[in-house]
């Protein structure tokens, strides 16, 4: 069967449950009594168990990146182009790990699981969660794996906060952090579009409240809203002029015509939205977008970035793109200046592109390149 | 860079010093200089493939255009400033020295010496624009914009205040090397400057 799968990919994968006993204390003051991560992993432990590399999702990620659940998958893992045998991330040299973070909604502890003082789902009542409980839960998971130190902690957008954070918390632990389109805290207009997110999802009338499981509803207006607003803001004008234009899916504009008209661009933002109301977790969603509007990298260290940094003993590579106006370049730039400041190790590079947030998802020849370039030093290091 | 223009910056620098190098190219100059002076070093960098060039050196690389100013780095957070063979392709080569010296303590500058007689032969017996292995370019395509000869760098030095702390000058040619000390304008293919504010 894996031959059907197309070259550069992991392949069929099957993810795996770590159920953690001891309580998680949550930076909140509240813990977790006990939880459990859905976690992917791709490639082999070396001997030396160096040569291990954590990825960290962003806002709706999860634990699968890279290949196929099922033979019949139309669609891989969410990193697929950048991790797989001879990409970037390269499995056939790293032992890359990928794991679905507490607060999340496909299958580790978070809203959609069972709160076992109460025996019902969380739901609204989870514990707030802070980006540093993110780090504090993988940690914990790096022991189980019996991985030490990272060759690498690796992130896009919210997942490179928590690389950051990683690279702070445990400085030992880390040997290079890669930080792509991503920021030491987001700026007023981004908690803006977050809370406009928030807001659609708790006027629609099935959130009841937060308490939509027990009444077995979705608030799927209220979460296909929030994610229609929150994808054009990863997109980039440019783009969107190039995928959809003006272009119309039914009707006419013609005069003496009354058909309903639809434009392109409409019809996929519902279907980006309607698909992900079907799978995606309302509480989630307002969980885990506090936690960006919260993150604030230097808080602890006097508001100073460059005192932050001072701890870590990483090697950076920070990317931005041109057309990212949501994690816009100028954020990119605050984290090289504070790191060159700090006299750590950091390359920047602001790759040109007209995807917007979404291309540090999306191919791009240059990005992969110096992806690459860079991988194959911390290859070199392992 | 030629191996005795590398000698010389190498001198200048302090052992465990901040190194900026702008327009550093692929990181050949800071990789020399990481490992034989154990420098903090990063590089400025504006072509994208230099860029990923240098971090498949493992060079620290930076990307941005120095035309367009360095505020991105403070106020002397560097001890050493370096621009070796760039200052003739940037739009403002005064300005860029400027911001060389605001963020560094000290700067190191290289450039073609556009007096030096084989540039001015061509020009004055052939009338045409120099094309030389240094210079390989035609006037049309080349990149740089802005020559200056030695007399010139030195009456920019003059006029801006900066002091000169050391100047050397290199000749690739054999006559020439052995008698650039006498006539640097006229016989140095290379200049090579120290400078303070």
């Amino acid at each position: 069967m894996p031959d059907s799968f197309p070259p550069g990919s992991v392949g069929l994968v099957v993810p795996e449950v770590h159920r953690f006993d001891a309580p998680l204390e949550l930076s909140c003051g509240r813990s977790l009594p006990a939880f459990e991560l859905v976690v992917e992993t791709y490639g082999e432990l070396n001997s030396a168990r160096s040569n291990a590399v954590l990825i960290c999702h962003a806002l709706s990620g999860h634990h699968h990146a890279a290949g196929f659940h099922h033979p019949e998958d139309s669609r891989p893992g969410w990193w697929d182009h950048y991790i797989g045998p001879g990409k970037p991330i390269d499995t056939d040299v790293f032992y890359v790990v990928c794991l679905n973070n507490i607060g999340g909604c496909h299958g580790s502890t978070g809203p959609r699981t069972l709160d076992p003082e109460t025996g019902q789902p969380w739901g609204k009542l989870f514990p707030p969660l802070r980006v540093r409980d993110w780090v504090k839960s993988q940690a914990l998971l790096a022991d189980r794996l019996g991985i030490e130190q990272w060759a690498a902690v690796i992130g896009g957008s919210l997942g490179g906060m928590n690389a950051m954070r990683w690279a702070l918390e445990y400085p030992d632990r880390v040997r290079h952090c890669v930080v792509i389109a991503s920021a030491m805290k987001l700026t007023a207009q981004n908690i803006a579009f977050n809370e406009i997110a928030r807001r659609a999802i708790r006027s629609d009338p099935d959130f009841r409240g937060g308490d939509f499981a027990q009444y077995g509803v979705i608030p799927r207006n209220g979460l296909a809203l929030a994610r229609m607003v929150g994808h054009v803001t990863y997109l980039s004008d440019a783009l969107m002029g190039l995928r959809f234009g003006r272009e119309l899916r039914s009707g006419s504009l013609q005069r003496g015509l009354e058909a309903p008209v639809q434009f392109a661009v409409e019809s996929y933002l519902h279907h980006q939205g309607d698909k992900f109301a079907e799978s995606f977790d309302a509480n989630t969603y307002i969980l885990i977008t506090k936690m960006l509007d919260y993150f604030d990298l230097a808080r602890e260290y006097d508001d100073d970035p460059v005192r932050a940094f001072s701890r870590a003993r990483a090697g950076f590579l920070v990317i931005a793109f041109s057309s990212d106006w949501r994690f816009s370049p100028e954020r990119s730039r605050e984290i090289f200046r504070a790191l060159v400041a700090a006299n750590r190790d950091v390359s920047f590079a602001c790759v040109e592109s007209d995807m917007g947030h979404d291309a540090f998802l999306l191919p791009n020849a240059r990005y992969e390149g110096l992806f690459r370039a860079y991988m194959d030093r911390v290859a070199e290091t392992c | 860079m030629l191996r005795v223009d590398l000698d010389i910056v190498r001198r200048w620098i302090t052992s465990g010093s901040r190194v900026l190098d702008l327009g550093c190219g692929d990181g050949a100059l800071l990789e020399v200089l990481r490992d034989s002076c154990a420098i903090e070093g990063y590089g400025i960098e504006i072509d994208a493939e230099k860029i990923t060039q240098c971090v498949q050196r493992g060079i620290n690389v930076i990307e941005a255009d120095v035309d367009r100013g360095l505020a991105d780095f403070p106020d002397k957070s560097f001890d050493t400033v370096l621009m070796t063979n760039s200052l003739q392709v940037l739009r403002r080569p005064d300005r860029a020295i400027a911001e060389m010296l605001r963020i560094g303590e000290e700067c190191v500058v290289t450039f073609p010496n556009f007096g030096n007689i084989r540039t001015r032969l061509s020009l004055a017996v052939w009338g045409r624009m120099p094309v030389t292995r240094q210079l390989p370019y035609q006037w049309y395509d080349t990149p740089n914009i802005h020559f200056c000869t030695v007399r010139d760098f030195e009456d920019l030095c003059r006029q801006q205040r900066i002091r000169v702390l050391h100047r050397e000058f290199v000749a690739e040619q054999f006559p020439d090397r052995l008698i650039k000390g006498i006539w640097p304008n006229l016989f140095c293919a290379t200049a090579v400057y120290h400078l303070a504010k």
